[in-house]
């Protein structure tokens, strides 16, 4: 299809405006993390590397992160597990109720935050009476990221077909040897995908945590939450934001080359 | 016969038999037997999903049917339809659910119209390389934390930010904070989720139905709505689910940047804490899980579910 | 299919159904703690207190280095200080229901319903040498003391005060009509507190400017009064730029200009002064609200000893004088003044003029002023109407 020339650029220049209307409110954080205002009144009244100091002292902060690097984690991990299974069940098989399943998998990420956050609430402090604590808050995360998981790992298995894994079988491979050797390096990257996507959305996430999380627990969110009305550590907030995106650009251009990588194979 | 010898190969030493350990018995009996595959597959995760999830939201639900007694604050087990028929019926509820779909409707027009273009161009007329730059580009500010986001908006309405800024030599002024602060704040947050599905979708589209099109005598818009729109349907209304839901449940954002308005998200989060009327909360919560079942259901047939 | 996964969604729907039958009255509230009587003597410390506060109440340094009282208590008692803070008496509450913290400084809105729902223990105040030192007026009130048991120590209290843009308000005014009537002036550039709790400052308003109402007591209003009330603030409505719950809101929002006047908390203004912002506040002259805080001990307080050193600490002349110094609040040590210069401006210590101040207090069915013709709106009714009126 062609597409002419004077489209092409119409297209390219809305969206580079696009992405810099995008960039700009970050850049006000960027800048708000230099401001020497501590309550981000702006335009910022001066510039100072204080709370650039500050933030990476701040045994608050670094704690928050471990906590949500560690949340994170485990629930991506467990997410993995379980997003995969059910990709290949729903994929690879047909049976009674497959279209219910694959509602209930999607319901933790279309039904609002808050609902599931309430309802997971309930269930524990109420119900079951077990204390809020980091598992709780792991199990909440796992359960809405085994979705995009899911999805990616479904979208790859659906164009792998399964031609390789029959052959495998016939050459006498058992289904464990066939799965390590045969499909899951062709489902690496998408599984890396939908992990990667499941990490940032855990790492993230306020909303459920807020209503999971025992009063030990504090990941970024609730940090980022508390600190935010305080106005000497408001800066240091921006700064943590300026630090994830900076971090954040190297696993997401690994994650976009290895699967590109794969595209232009497969 | 040829006069290419074959390549001489090494006498093979034959493979031997595989062993008959457990784990093989237990691969062959599960490669003949695919239901106890499924089963084996099926149980961990839906043991899962169903023992923490779906418990928990039906438990949720059925405390809608109950009331909280104002004087001591203990929860009335007894059946009533009260909560849920004064959330449907009173016009306060109604006017908020109404405000509430609206922002959400809102908030998906502006985020699909503006990822359309974006998708469209890293899609079909960005080069690999581009693209690879391109998704970085969109990806990324969805790591800058959305707390962090919101308030650099509620920073950038303010009278004195720089919007106000920005269009005050034409005469403008910032809208400031309330329903329209909201709406364009949600749709920045949402804005990547919405982008990257449509995305996918579009790449999908094979370039041959789009060589044969040409072919076929299309020119670029027949091509565009008679194979790439219906390809890129499901996924486009993928993205509208994240923008849709997302919208019709939150409360931080508009606590942020909405001045004193309510969302539904808003009334929930209240009846849960300052009124501690969880029955009242949950029927709240009712509303958007009834829109948002019948929003799935309604999307069901374009197969967007699967483009998630 | 279609048939098939609705089949499906029906054994779905049953199974949880009759889990939901079995877990029944599985959401049971939080009962009425068991009225053990106080602790009689103290243990050792434990190491560790999680202390619930309003901000600013309980400040280690990680704010600002010169603003920080609980080091000393950490070194004296060796007691490690995790504080959490809320906005509302409300989230307060909230928290406390939780169970995971040892001491709450509760307001009177939040002190009584504490009590009536068992989350906080009485308090042995002869175990705590500092309790004598209190300002005997500030003592056996009634949102600390109930049938003759203590509580809590009561901290410092003050008013809400009325906070305005000396810009735009070149004379400091005298009466809260900036906010009510005459809040059209400078519409959509007026604040106020985001809790149902300000229903009483419409109240107040009204007790001087529609007299022919009768309100006697901001927090006993009869239906009648009540819908005066309600009705008020929904007039002040669409002139409100935001309500804030949270300080960072109210200081952002006089320092943009996107609001000029409203009601605040001492400490707000002191934050807002040390930024240079023009702005000041003033005691208006109908009265105002306010609040007298109580720390107490919550019944699930897994550092019992901790809790009460905290509560000998914060009570002792110098933290008290820092603590309440910090938020612009009258004390309640009698010899903090010691170490404060302010003290007269906050009229420490003067219990006429704490009398003028009508603290919050959670408003039950019965009156609290006493009336027994007619009930009252109960705080549920409040937290109902509220919503209505932020619309």
């Amino acid at each position: 299809m062609r597409i002419s020339l004077g489209t092409r650029v119409t297209l390219g220049i809305i969206t580079a405006v696009i992405l810099l209307v995008v960039y700009v409110p970050l850049l006000v954080v960027l800048i708000n993390s230099f401001s020497t205002s501590s309550s981000l009144t702006w335009p910022p009244p001066g510039l100072t590397l204080e709370w650039w100091g500050r933030a990476f002292r701040s045994d608050g902060a670094l704690e928050a992160v471990g906590t949500s690097a560690l949340v994170a984690l485990v629930s991506s991990a467990l997410a993995l597990i379980l997003g995969t299974m059910l990709s290949f069940a729903l994929q690879r098989f047909s049976f009674f109720g497959r279209n219910t399943v694959n509602l209930l998998v999607i319901l933790p990420i279309a039904l609002p935050g808050i609902i599931t956050g309430i309802a997971l609430n309930n269930l524990f402090r109420t119900i079951l009476g077990v204390p809020l604590s980091i598992w709780t808050v792991i199990i909440a995360h796992t359960t809405f990221c085994i979705v995009t998981v899911f999805n990616n790992a479904v979208a790859r298995l659906r164009r792998m077909g399964t031609s390789f894994e029959e052959a495998s079988a016939d050459l006498g491979a058992g289904i464990w040897t066939t799965f390590r050797l045969v499909t899951f390096p062709q489902l690496r990257s998408a599984l890396l995908t939908g992990g990667l996507l499941a990490f940032a959305l855990s790492f993230d996430e306020i909303v459920v945590t807020t209503f999971t999380a025992g009063s030990g627990v504090r990941t970024l969110p609730m940090f980022i939450i508390d600190n935010v009305a305080r106005p000497n550590q408001a800066p240091i907030v921006s700064v943590i934001a300026v630090v994830l995106v900076i971090v954040s650009i190297v696993p997401i251009a690994l994650a976009q080359k290895l699967s590109g990588s794969e595209q232009q194979r497969g | 016969m040829s006069t290419i010898a074959p390549a001489t190969t090494p006498p093979r030493t034959p493979t031997p038999p595989p062993r008959r350990t457990a784990a093989r018995r237990g691969s062959v009996y599960l490669s003949a037997h695919p239901r106890a595959r499924l089963a084996l597959l099926l149980s961990a995760p839906l043991f899962w999903l169903g023992a923490v999830y779906v418990v928990a939201l039906a438990l949720l639900l059925v405390t809608a049917f109950w009331t909280t007694d104002t004087y001591t604050g203990q929860i009335r087990t007894e059946f009533t339809l009260d909560n849920v028929v004064t959330v449907v019926t009173n016009a306060f509820y109604q006017g908020i659910t109404l405000r509430t779909i609206g922002i959400a409707l809102a908030v998906t027009a502006i985020d699909v119209a503006l990822a359309l273009p974006i998708a469209y161009f890293m899609a079909m007329v960005a080069s690999p390389a581009l693209q690879r730059t391109l998704v970085v580009l969109v990806l990324t500010p969805l790591w800058a934390s959305y707390l962090v986001k919101a308030f650099a908006w509620r920073s950038v309405l303010s009278s004195d930010g720089i919007l106000d800024w920005l269009l005050r030599p034409f005469g403008g002024s910032t809208p400031g904070y309330g329903i329209a602060a909201t709406i364009i704040t949600l749709s920045y947050l949402w804005l990547p989720y919405v982008i990257l599905p449509i995305y996918a979708g579009l790449e999908r589209v094979p370039s041959s139905l789009l060589e044969a099109s040409g072919d076929l005598g299309g020119r670029s818009w027949a091509t565009l709505r008679l194979v790439v729109w219906p390809m890129a349907l499901p996924a486009i209304i993928a993205g509208t689910i994240f923008s849709f839901s997302l919208s019709l449940g939150d409360y931080i954002t508009i606590g942020i940047v909405g001045g004193g308005a309510q969302m539904l998200g808003t009334l929930v989060y209240q009846d849960i804490g300052a009124a501690n009327n969880l029955p009242l909360a949950s029927a709240i919560a009712l509303i958007p899980i009834v829109v948002i079942f019948g929003y799935l259901f309604l999307v069901r047939r374009t197969g967007a579910l699967d483009n998630l | 299919m279609r048939t098939k996964s609705l089949k499906a969604l029906a054994a779905i729907g049953l199974s949880t159904a009759v889990i939901a039958a079995l877990t029944g009255c599985g959401t049971a509230g939080s009962g009425g703690g068991a009225a053990a009587g106080p602790v009689d003597k103290l243990g050792k410390t434990e190491g560790a207190v999680k202390i619930l506060a309003w901000p600013g109440y309980v400040e280690d340094g990680s704010n600002d280095p010169k603003v920080d009282w609980v080091s000393d208590f950490t070194k004296a008692t060796g007691c490690k200080v995790e504080a959490k803070t809320f906005g509302t008496s409300d989230e307060a509450l909230n928290l406390m229901k939780t169970g995971d913290y040892d001491v709450v400084s509760a307001s009177g809105d939040a002190s009584l319903r504490l009590i009536a729902s068992g989350d906080v223990v009485e308090v042995n105040t002869k175990l705590l040498k500092n309790y004598d030192g209190i300002f005997p007026f500030l003592k056996d009130r009634a949102w600390n003391t109930v049938d003759g048991k203590h509580y809590g120590v009561p901290h410092g209290y003050g008013a809400n005060l009325l906070m305005y843009n000396t810009e735009t308000y070149p004379t400091a005014p005298t009466s809260w009509d900036v906010v009510f009537d005459k809040a059209s002036e400078h519409q959509g550039k007026i604040t106020a507190y985001d809790s149902p709790i300000y229903i009483a400052d419409a109240a107040v308003y009204l007790m001087a400017h529609k007299p022919e109402l009768k309100i006697t007591n901001p927090y006993a209003l009869d239906q009648k009064q009540f819908d005066a009330a309600v009705s008020l603030l929904k007039e002040q409505r669409p002139n409100i730029s935001e309500y804030w719950g949270d300080y960072l809101k109210e200081v952002q929002s006089f320092q943009s200009g996107d609001s000029v006047a409203g009601t605040t908390w001492q400490v707000i203004q002191n934050t807002l002064e040390s930024e240079g912002a023009k702005t000041a506040v003033v005691l208006p002259e109908e009265g105002a609200t306010g609040w007298s805080d109580t720390w107490m001990i919550s019944s699930k307080a897994k550092n019992p000893n901790c809790s009460y050193a905290w509560l000998d600490y914060i009570s002792s002349p110098k933290a008290n004088a820092q603590a309440t110094a910090f938020f612009g609040e009258a004390p309640s040590s009698e010899k903090a003044c010691d170490f404060r210069d302010d003290c007269a401006s906050y009229h420490a210590g003067d219990a006429d003029y704490a009398k003028k101040i009508w603290y919050w207090t959670t408003p039950i069915a019965k009156c609290l002023d006493g009336r027994t013709d007619v009930k009252c709106i109960d705080y549920a009714g409040w937290t109902t109407a509220w919503q209505q009126i932020r619309n």
